[in-house]
């Protein structure tokens, strides 16, 4: 870490915590699909992205907790914090649904966590460039995968069409919170830590108009939102998902295997 | 994931240029779990190997995907043959930057995975059709952009109908 990064341990660490906790429960979502996807390869698939996932957690949470610096290890940070203390958008935390709605929330997050790491491989923050390097290339194929099938959803049946529309619909005003700068991003944009979130909307809405389009699909119109799950205020859906992520260790604390 | 393991021991007596090929030497004979046949130096995964000041021999490696179950696997093979070599004091460790990329598979590792059958990455050349590992024939297709393991995709040829796998390109 050097000087600059130092001064702002602290804000630095939530900001981890928010990029770690969006890769993590994103990624226990999409574990939820592992032997009920509409076919083989759609399980792989997703399995394959909640793997892909995980493992950039995985990175992110063991930095943050070298940032910390209470001894936590990647595994107490996320199988040990409450509701309240997950910074992730709540877009990420939203249910499944059928595998359309599944397909939309992806797009939308792949879209963003694509537009932030590439940005991000230019951080003053070394650590956190590495981690942006290691994982744009992932979010890339993730993309690709995710982006495929909106457009065959989207531009295939009737029934298809209608089901994304409106899963894009409902899952829309969540995205507002992702560009949402609030003091913390500002002062990361500052330090030269992230990218200013004007600019990553700027590159995501382009990215998004045109998958949108060729999908045939509509963009919805903005909403209000009242959204905040990256300051630990969060939807219903997080406290189930919490709930069964972290039983093994809340039952049988430190249990190794 | 920065975290090293140190392996303590007598400082070798062996000059550090020896010891440096025998560290090689030892890698090249350790096979990826998930691709028997394939070094992980095929792989392009062992970065460096040094000897730092104090004697112990510092090697990194780099992870292909971050979420790879066969990461530790992989470290603890690597652990198990240094110490073999009888190269203790050894450090191990994982480096994130630069990335990994499917590009630093060696001209032997391709030629070894293909003779696996598993297709190995074109690089800078996405467009191109994918050529039957079996029959040669250029008419196949995706089947599954993912497959078993994190670093491959699934395939099939039309021609004489086998499905095959396909590293990944990153």
């Amino acid at each position: 870490m050097n000087a600059a990064a130092a001064e702002l341990a602290p804000p630095l660490l939530r900001y981890v915590l928010r990029l770690g906790d969006l890769a993590l429960v994103l990624g226990q979502r999409l574990g939820e699909w592992v032997g009920h996807a509409p076919a083989l390869e759609e399980d792989l698939g997703l399995a394959n992205t909640a793997l892909d996932l995980v493992g950039q957690a995985r990175l992110l949470l063991a930095y943050a907790g070298e940032l910390e610096g209470r001894g936590r290890s990647e595994d107490d940070i996320a199988f040990l914090r409450e509701q309240g203390e997950y910074l992730n958008p709540t877009l990420v935390e939203q249910p499944n649904g059928d595998f359309g709605q599944t397909v939309v929330r992806q797009v939308l997050v792949d879209a963003f966590q694509l537009e932030l790491y590439q940005r991000l491989t230019n951080s003053t923050d070394l650590r956190l460039a590495a981690i942006a390097a290691k994982a744009v290339k992932e979010t890339r194929y993730h993309w690709r995968y995710s982006s495929g099938w909106l457009v065959r959803l989207g531009d295939g049946t009737p029934e298809s069409h209608t089901r994304v529309q409106s899963a894009l619909q409902r899952l829309w005003p969540y995205t507002v919170e992702l560009f949402d700068e609030d003091d913390l991003d500002r002062a990361m944009a500052d330090g030269g830590i992230g990218p200013r979130l004007a600019e990553v909307r700027t590159a995501w809405s382009a990215r998004i108009d045109g998958v949108l389009a060729e999908a045939t699909l509509e963009r919805p119109r903005e909403r209000p939102h009242s959204w905040a799950g990256k300051r630990g205020q969060h939807s219903e859906h997080l406290g189930y998902l919490l709930t069964e992520m972290q039983y093994m260790q809340r039952a049988y604390p430190g249990a190794k295997w | 994931m920065n975290v090293a393991t140190l392996r303590t021991g007598e400082p070798a007596a062996r000059p550090a240029v020896a010891r440096i090929a025998a560290a090689w030497e030892a890698l090249a004979a350790v096979q990826d779990p998930e691709i028997p046949g394939v070094s992980l130096v095929d792989l392009g995964m062992v970065r460096s190997v040094e000897p730092r000041s104090d004697g112990v021999l510092q090697v990194a490696l780099s992870p292909t995907y971050t979420g790879c179950p066969a990461t530790e696997v992989i470290r603890q093979l690597v652990e198990q043959a240094l110490a073999d070599a009888g190269l203790a004091p050894f450090a191990v460790a994982h480096v994130l930057s630069p990335a990994w990329s499917s590009g630093w598979i060696t001209a032997e590792g391709r030629r070894k995975l293909a003779a696996y059958g598993i297709v190995p990455p074109r690089g800078g050349h996405e467009d191109r059709p994918i050529a039957c590992p079996h029959c040669d024939s250029l008419d196949t297709e995706c089947t599954s952009q993912f497959g078993s393991t994190p670093c491959k995709a699934l395939h099939r040829c039309r021609g004489c109908l086998e499905p095959f796998e396909y590293f990944k390109c990153i």
